[in-house]
């Protein structure tokens, strides 16, 4: 039997907020291999995100609930634990220590009251028990990793002092600080231009070979995901639609939505009087819940069972898995 | 570079913005946001203009256009000079080219009915009044893919896709002829940017209305454009036919954007050897001397430490402003 660092079995998470209840992830099922790359892909509102945070209990409760499911990790000593029920203590010694994470918006994770290095020597000391002065020099160590030139200079600096691309290179020094044995990244180049993103994006490629981590990276952007996966998860309204080894998605997608999804980004070879291949209508209210598949309303081969159950995951053999009847 | 048949051309753009500096701000920095920008659009094309944030191609929609004061140069729409003109007689013309803006959720007004939205240019320049003009509201819905009996619905109980298109079928309300859409599709998803993307194209095709598309998504500046213009620091760097740009790249910053653009192919992706661009685009308050590109150019030479390098046709059609090209 395959040993797996992190197990996702039928994690629910909802909103209770004063409109209604929000289903934001519905039912969420994988695996992941120890030094493995998994991309998490959807649209927003998708519960992609709200996946990831639900899993290290990072969602503030209320509104949030996590109504269903188990997520189990292998730490470090070999233990096995369910993050999901873990007690706030055993907790906080695996978040930043044996599972980092990169937000989106570094402006907004990062502490803008204390200089940067002092944020990365903080994990350090909390996790591997450093002095401060090793701590110090552990941090000066990450910073010159992560590309930040000068950094002893740097090390005093402020977040506002320094551009986005190099605030996300703090958050990956955060992130990758006490070794994790995982590191989520939630769309951690989004907000940057393209030619930042390539500076970070083969900044994180060096590093996850140096360090053997696993991650698992949010994104919507198809073309990003096919540079950095080995395996790719597809997300719609909460629901895992469709999940295959990058090149076996690319080549061969299976589900509707995915075939929509690859369909709607230009290819560079793409010729102007073609028309791009779009997904009409727009993804569901999440306030309603969904017992049938998701993608009904805007699916151009739907039948009368679409409507009526929710599809299981169908395995198709290679590791790609797909939740449509049609596969049945 | 100017060509008779050209409905709009743009001479030696400049837009400059004075932000107070120091402690009191008695003292004012200039801020560059477009230096000398020159290119012309003919009728029924698109042109795309690319470029990272803050390169000025938002400001150099929006000058052209009027909604800023250009500091010098000249924009020639269909034989009138627009920079010199009195805003009442712009305000007239303003029938002629129209915006979309980036963001669907900020720029329609959450107090109006999506009719009173699509009518009011209309009724600003006094071109319709009653049935008639809610008539030309719901063929406009119509045009645009939204169903005309939600007109009297508020923007609120639209999606992201559906607001742009409530935002194209007002720009499209007085029959302009050209549009500048200013990132009209980056604060939409993947699935919802095709739709949006498609409509412009068949808009284009019926109306022969000339589009100004401002992006940063190469891709798709690829798939929607017939000629490219490709920004830094306020300054066009390249200017080309969109299989010219992407089969030749000259400019060595041209080349490197197109490196870092990531393909949907992961085999692709994988043998691909991406050229890194190393540092960060400097300030436009402190432009570089010589060509704005030297600090972070591989290729960069005393020279363009020290001259600024003009916009030359290199080959017939293909523009590009740098000493080494060619």
């Amino acid at each position: 039997m395959m040993n797996y660092l992190l197990e996702v079995e039928e994690l629910v998470t909802k909103f209770y907020t004063v409109d209604g209840v929000i289903h934001a992830v519905n039912g969420l099922h994988f695996k992941l291999k120890e030094g493995e790359t998994l991309a998490i892909v959807g649209e927003s509102g998708s519960g992609k995100s709200v996946a990831m945070m639900s899993l290290l209990s990072l969602l503030p409760t209320p509104p949030a609930k996590i109504e269903h499911g188990a997520a189990y990790f292998t730490r470090k000593n070999g233990r096995r634990v369910n993050l999901i029920q873990q007690k706030y203590h055993e907790l906080n010694d695996i978040r930043g220590g044996e599972v980092g994470f990169i937000f989106q918006d570094p402006v907004t994770s990062l502490n803008p009251i204390l200089p940067i290095g002092k944020q990365i020597s903080e994990s350090l000391i909390r996790h591997l028990g450093l002095s401060t002065r090793e701590a110090y020099e552990k941090s000066i160590e990450l910073l010159d990793r992560v590309g930040i030139g000068d950094p002893k200079l740097r090390y005093r600096y402020y977040p506002f002092q320094l551009s986005g691309g190099m605030r996300q290179r703090v958050m990956i020094a955060i992130a990758v600080a006490c070794n994790p044995s995982l590191v989520i990244a939630d769309e951690p180049t989004t907000a940057l231009d393209v030619t930042i993103q390539a500076q970070i994006v083969d900044l994180f490629k060096k590093l996850r070979e140096d360090l053997k981590m696993a991650t698992i990276w949010i994104s919507h952007d198809l073309g990003l995901v096919a540079t950095l996966a080995d395996r790719v998860l597809v997300m719609y309204a909460g629901q895992v639609v469709e999940t295959a080894k990058v090149d076996d998605l690319y080549e061969r997608p299976m589900h509707p939505y995915t075939i929509g999804l690859l369909g709607a980004v230009p290819g560079m070879g793409m010729e102007r009087s073609k028309r791009l291949v779009s997904i009409e209508g727009a993804p569901p209210d999440l306030m309603i819940p969904i017992h049938h598949c998701p993608f009904t309303w805007r699916c151009s081969r739907v039948e009368k069972r679409c409507w009526e159950t929710r599809p299981p995951l169908i395995e198709l053999g290679g590791e790609h898995e797909v939740a449509c009847f049609l596969y049945e | 570079m100017i060509n008779d048949s050209s409905l709009l051309s743009v001479k030696d753009l400049k837009k400059y913005f004075h932000s107070p500096m120091g402690l009191l701000g008695l003292q004012t920095s200039v801020i560059k946001a477009v230096d000398g920008v020159s290119f012309d659009i003919h009728r029924g094309e698109t042109l795309g203009l690319v470029g990272e944030s803050g390169c000025g191609k938002s400001t150099t929609g929006r000058t052209i256009l009027q909604l800023y004061k250009p500091t010098a140069g000249s924009v020639v729409f269909d034989g009138i000079e627009l920079t010199n003109l009195p805003l009442r007689t712009i305000h007239r013309l303003r029938t002629r080219f129209q915006m979309v803006f980036q963001d669907p959720y900020a720029s329609l007004n959450p107090r109006h009915s999506v009719k009173r939205i699509v009518a009011e240019p209309m009724v600003i320049h006094g071109l319709l009044r009653g049935k008639e003009l809610e008539d030309r509201v719901a063929e406009l819905l119509e045009l645009v893919g939204l169903n005309p009996a939600h007109m009297h619905r508020y923007p609120h109980e639209f999606s992201g896709g559906q607001r742009q298109r409530i935002m194209i079928a007002r720009a499209l309300s007085v029959k302009p002829d050209f549009l500048v859409c200013d990132e009209p599709i980056s604060a939409l998803d993947v699935s919802i940017q095709a739709q949006v993307v498609n409509l412009l194209q068949e808009l284009q095709e019926q109306l022969n209305v000339a589009y100004l598309f401002i992006t940063h998504d190469l891709r798709m500046v690829k798939y929607i454009s017939h000629r490219i213009a490709v920004m830094y620091l306020g300054k066009i760097v390249e200017l080309a036919s969109r299989d010219s740009l992407f089969d030749t790249p000259l400019h060595p910053y041209t080349k490197f954007l197109m490196s870092a653009v990531p393909l949907p192919h992961p085999k692709i992706e994988r043998t691909k050897q991406r050229l890194i661009l190393k540092g960060e685009p400097p300030s436009p308050a402190n432009p570089p001397p010589g060509c704005v590109f030297h600090p972070r150019c591989p290729i960069a030479t005393d020279i363009c430490r020290q001259i600024t390098p003009a916009l030359e046709e290199q080959t017939e059609g293909h523009y590009t402003a740098c000493h080494h090209a060619g």
